[in-house]
């Protein structure tokens, strides 16, 4: 066999597999998607329709407020673990980037553990103020199960890019007089922000798309996945089911794909 | 002074982020083999919860650890030549095609099982049987394999190497199995870890694909989540640490002698 026939042959596994379970599956979703009694214009739906324009909105600010909250959470904790040596310091990462591995449903169990009815939360504030705090049933919980979930990827993330900073520019500029605050502000914060895009990214998109820990904590919250979730399997609307996943994909891809361009890395989103 | 103040300060918030995360997972961890939750620790220390919950729920993780294993097959046997092909070849239909791969990683898990579903949920036997899970495992963990042992193909000059092969007269074949695989071994082997990971935790996916007969452990999770009391979910969510926290250290340790080399 000739060198470029075996390179094609190499490649033709994959091919097939790519093209058998998930082109083909896709162009599938994407035809579903207008077979629908309103044709095209279901893909219209997710922003005309107010019920599915809600949750939409719903969704994104739930998105960006976890993105916010976890960038300024992982800047903070990365910034300190990778600037300072300190007995202790391996484990206290080993603790934050443990939970990188678990899944949706096992951050949702977490968030149940915490702000759960038998949750740590509920009993401390019944033994303190005497009412017992419950939110873990509701998009409150399900925003500290994804601030659960992307802290420690995004900490990796910011840990790695702080190593790569070169701290002879903030030498240079507290030489300068530049007092800790403006280092941080005037050099620090934008060096990092190839850093912050690319994580923020994944976060946001992850946070849109995520599923797991919905479905652990209440079939009920009002965010997209779980609305597709209940109009195919309860509704039986494989059409309007259809529709609005490609409406959650394509906004998904489009985030990870404008981060790239950006921030010139590889972007991906997990859970 | 003022430093310290700031060092305090940080130290001290770093400590309340790795709580956040800890206790919850501590909390669960001694729930699992505690008698009664409710009652505290105080109420004694059993590991009944822990029996209970393989004899319930041993089947989903043999099937999960089935499923794990031959997605790592199916992405060893059509990922590694591939990468090799899409080192090699360059350009922009190998461009094309790493981004057609990666794009799993972009879309959300349920819209590509809705698919999924859509397109293969008429053939019966196949949606019944564990192999249209694993259908949905293999796209979703490809992109980490190829990726993975392109990475490595970046950092050593893999055309070298092939071509002193074929001058030596070695068949394309013989390279590849002899030349190539060798050298790309670290990718291949932090590609697996990846993939073996992933797949045991996958859930997105899964949930719209299994069926009763064919659950995987996180499927038994979220059921044991919604239907059984806390003491077996937190012991069930115990063996699924156990059996995730050596791949990890594992992922650790190989990502730290990458680092140093």
């Amino acid at each position: 066999m000739s060198q470029k026939s075996f390179v094609w042959s190499c490649l033709l596994p994959l091919v097939m597999v790519t093209a058998a379970f998930f082109l083909l599956p896709m162009v599938r979703l994407v035809v579903t998607g207008a077979e629908g009694p309103q044709g095209f214009a279901a893909y219209l739906a997710i922003l005309i329709e107010p019920r599915y324009r809600a949750t939409l909105i719903n969704t994104v600010l739930l998105a960006a407020a976890t993105t916010g909250v976890t960038l300024i959470v992982a800047t903070i904790a990365g910034m300190f673990l990778q600037r300072h040596r300190f007995p202790g310091r391996a484990v206290l990462i080993a603790m934050l980037t443990f939970p990188l591995a678990f899944p949706g449903v096992v951050v949702g169990f977490m968030i149940i553990l915490l702000a759960g009815r038998q949750g740590l939360i509920g009993d401390l504030s019944s033994r303190v103020f005497g009412e017992k705090l419950v939110f873990a049933y509701s998009i409150y919980g399900l925003f500290l199960g994804y601030l659960y979930f992307s802290i420690p990827r995004v900490i990796l993330t910011i840990m790695a890019a702080v190593q790569k900073l070169d701290t002879g520019l903030e030498e240079a500029a507290r030489s300068l007089g530049a007092g800790p605050w403006a280092v941080q502000r005037d050099v620090v914060l934008p060096a990092l922000a190839p850093a912050f895009v690319a994580s923020g990214a994944i976060a946001f998109a992850t946070a849109m798309g995520a599923f797991g820990t919905a479905f652990t904590l209440a079939t009920n919250i009002d965010v997209l996945p779980m609305l597709i979730y209940t109009e195919f399997t309860l509704a039986a609307n494989f059409a309007t089911a259809a529709a609005l996943s490609v409406g959650l994909g394509l906004i998904t891809w489009l985030i990870l794909a404008l981060a790239r361009s950006f921030s010139g890395s590889a972007v991906a989103a997990a859970g | 002074m003022r430093y310290r103040l700031i060092f305090a300060g940080q130290f001290v918030f770093t400590l309340a982020v790795a709580a956040f995360l800890m206790v919850p997972a501590a909390l669960s961890i001694s729930a699992g083999v505690t008698v009664s939750y409710f009652r505290g620790i105080r109420s004694g220390v059993t590991l009944q919860w822990i029996v209970q919950v393989w004899e319930l729920y041993a089947g989903t993780i043999l099937l999960s650890f089935v499923v794990a294993f031959a997605t790592l097959a199916v992405t060893l046997l059509a990922g590694v030549p591939a990468a090799y092909a899409l080192h090699v070849r360059g350009g922009r239909l190998a461009r094309v095609v790493e981004e057609l791969i990666t794009l799993p990683l972009a879309i959300p898990g349920l819209a590509i099982a809705l698919a999924l579903l859509l397109t293969y949920g008429g053939f019966g036997d196949f949606r019944r049987s564990w192999l249209f899970i694993l259908a949905g495992h293999v796209i979703f963990t490809m992109p980490f394999m190829v990726r993975s042992v392109l990475a490595v193909f970046g950092t050593i000059d893999i055309k070298t190497l092939d071509e002193g092969a074929a001058s030596l007269g070695a068949s394309p074949w013989r390279r590849f199995r002899d030349v190539i695989v060798p050298n790309a071994m670290p990718g291949i082997l932090a590609g697996s870890l990846m993939v073996v990971t992933l797949s045991l935790g996958e859930f997105n996916l899964t949930w719209m694909l299994h069926t009763p007969l064919t659950k995987t452990l996180p499927i038994g999770l979220a059921d044991s989540y919604a239907s059984m009391r806390l003491e077996v979910a937190s012991a069930y969510t115990l063996i699924f640490f156990i059996m995730i926290i050596p791949l990890l250290v594992a992922m650790q340790l190989f990502a730290d002698r990458e680092q140093r080399k």
